[in-house]
């Protein structure tokens, strides 16, 4: 049987809510599931790891070394737990995707990366292209299989279990040639765009920086986070922070509104998980029509207000 | 101070990547190829730190085909001062990639390795990071700004929470994201001069390098297709469709 270990991740030191994703993908390819969870304090995340369903137990592995996830700090001691699990599993974040290579790297093992199914405890679908081709890949079993876990294809497990929780120490030499300096939190009152349920995204057609404020005030009333295309960020309109695409970022949305948007390739192929498209283009040619469940042809200078006025 | 800067030749973001009908992998014969994008934001920022006089020499590095000569030809338009062409026909994973450069980078005694995040065909998100691991020295993944001082650098991370930064002693590794920079458009007179720079030539036997094991690819697939929806004509229509789908 598959004895497998889920690397948790602490936000505002609470439990991350992907950890619960990781679960899920852990219970797919079936086994006994350890959480550990790295930091200074961190027992309030190891007592909601130990509720998640099929967990059996929560490893807590706290030091003053441990306070800020620094994959350098945090890599020597992943290896040294890893002895004797099958499995070492990460979240899909950028805590996951910095962390999980130093591991795999140190144990000489290919990592898979973004499991998006588990047929089986060595065979796994992962997205390559933007998600435009799924791979099917083996991985050799032994000494370790090294993962990241696409959170978008999961869902959480619930949460009515009781593991037990037990602390755990290190003795792996740690380097020093890494140092924290400063999280600086983003400010933004508006959901992050990676994360929100909701996102709505502005193109080119909007012509100016001034003119994305419609797209912000409908983003708020919706309680949406806001994106952009390619072409509007080249534009200068936003910042490249808010690209959505495959060179910027990939999401998943329950609903995702298009304003002006034309649908290049590159934009859709970080939209395609959304689960619903919304698309207003005053172009009924468009690409984004393709993709889009619900097209409205129209100028999104007169449909988008109007749209935040009668939700 | 020398850096080494990874280049990926990949298909271009542009392309509508098409998945063969046997399932063999992804169409790439006959389509137009570039250099990795987040490649370019790592080329890019070696060379406006060796503007500001932060570095003395850019070599750029990739593994791959005769094709491969070509990205680095762009490396070196960008303002790469040599080359380092790791000739590999097969398939090569991330683990081995990262034994080369590992390899490369001690042979060179660079101090900086920077490469892009990912690269936009298989999406691993892992050399730079195994790069570090192999050589036992910092990263810094996901960069949004970077300085080098001294034998340090000051390197400002883009994560889930907002900017981490981090302070790493040299070497390290420096993994680039998207809003680093925004790359140079390459010109005509920096393209002829890259012509006549030097491409060195070696073989993963050259940096004792062993393939070793790999993930098998049992078969590539497409996406499911998502289904054209309903076109409204109204934003009336458009917000009952919503309602009705619990959306707002």
């Amino acid at each position: 049987m598959s004895k497998i270990l889920v690397i948790g991740e602490i936000s505002d030191g609470k439990l991350n809510s992907g950890t619960a994703k990781v679960v899920a993908a852990a219970a797919q390819i079936k086994g006994d599931i350890t959480v550990a969870l790295f930091g200074a304090d961190v027992s309030a995340a190891a007592a909601d790891a130990a509720k998640l369903d099929g967990v059996s137990k929560v490893l807590k592995i706290e030091s003053a070394a441990n306070a800020n996830p620094l994959a350098a700090v945090y890599a020597p001691q992943i290896v040294e737990l890893a002895a004797g699990y099958s499995h070492v599993l990460f979240p899909g974040t950028a805590f996951g995707k910095d962390t999980a290579p130093r591991v795999a790297a140190k144990l000489g093992v290919q990592q898979v990366s973004d499991i998006m199914v588990a047929h089986s405890p060595t065979s796994f679908d992962r997205p390559t292209y933007a998600g435009n081709a799924i791979v099917t890949v083996e991985a050799p079993a032994a000494p370790a299989i090294v993962a990241t876990v696409r959170l978008a294809s999961f869902t959480a497990v619930g949460s009515s279990a009781n593991a037990a929780i037990e602390s755990a120490s290190s003795s792996a030499a740690l380097p020093s040639h890494t140092r924290f300096v400063k999280l600086e939190a983003q400010k933004s009152e508006r959901p992050d765009l990676q994360a929100a349920a909701r996102v709505v995204s502005g193109g080119r057609a909007l012509g100016s920086s001034d003119a994305f404020k419609i797209i912000y005030s409908l983003a708020d009333k919706m309680g949406a986070a806001v994106g952009a295309s390619r072409a509007a960020v080249d534009s200068g309109y936003v910042p490249n922070d808010m690209q959505v695409g495959q060179t910027g970022k990939i999401i998943a949305p329950e609903l995702y509104v298009a304003a002006g948007i034309s649908g290049a390739i590159q934009h859709l192929a970080g939209i395609k998980d959304a689960r619903t498209i919304v698309a207003i283009n005053k172009d009924a040619e468009a690409p984004i029509f393709e993709v889009a469940d619900f097209g409205l042809v129209a100028d999104l200078f007169t449909a988008v207000p109007e749209l935040e006025g009668k939700l | 101070m020398k850096a080494l800067v990874s280049v990926k030749r990949v298909v271009d973001y542009n392309v509508r990547v098409q998945v063969k009908s046997d399932g063999s992998g992804v169409i790439t014969e006959g389509v137009k190829h570039s250099m990795n994008p987040f490649d370019e934001i790592a080329m890019e920022e070696a060379v406006r730190l060796k503007e500001k006089g932060k570095l003395t020499e850019i070599v750029a590095i990739t593994i791959g085909g005769a094709k491969n000569e070509e990205t680095l030809r762009s490396a070196l338009a960008f303002g790469a001062d040599r080359a380092i062409h790791i000739k590999e026909e097969g398939d090569v994973q991330p683990l081995t990639a990262a034994r080369a450069f590992a390899a490369a980078l001690k042979k060179e005694g660079a101090q900086v390795f920077f490469a892009g995040k990912q690269a936009i065909d298989d999406d691993a998100n892992q050399t730079g990071q195994m790069v570090a691991a192999l050589l036992d020295i910092a990263q810094a993944t996901f960069a949004s700004k970077v300085e080098l001082d001294g034998g340090k650098a000051v390197v400002t991370r883009e994560v889930d929470a907002g900017l981490e930064t981090l302070e790493v002693d040299l070497p390290a590794v420096i993994t680039t994201d998207l809003r680093l920079n925004e790359p140079r458009y390459l010109k005509l007179p920096d393209i002829m001069k890259a012509k006549k720079k030097p491409i060195e030539t070696v073989t993963f036997a050259d940096l004792g390098v062993e393939k070793g094991a790999a993930l098998t690819i049992s078969k590539t697939s497409a996406p499911p297709k998502r289904s054209k929806g309903i076109m409204v004509k109204t934003v009336d229509e458009l917000v009952s469709a919503l309602k009705s789908k619990g959306l707002v």
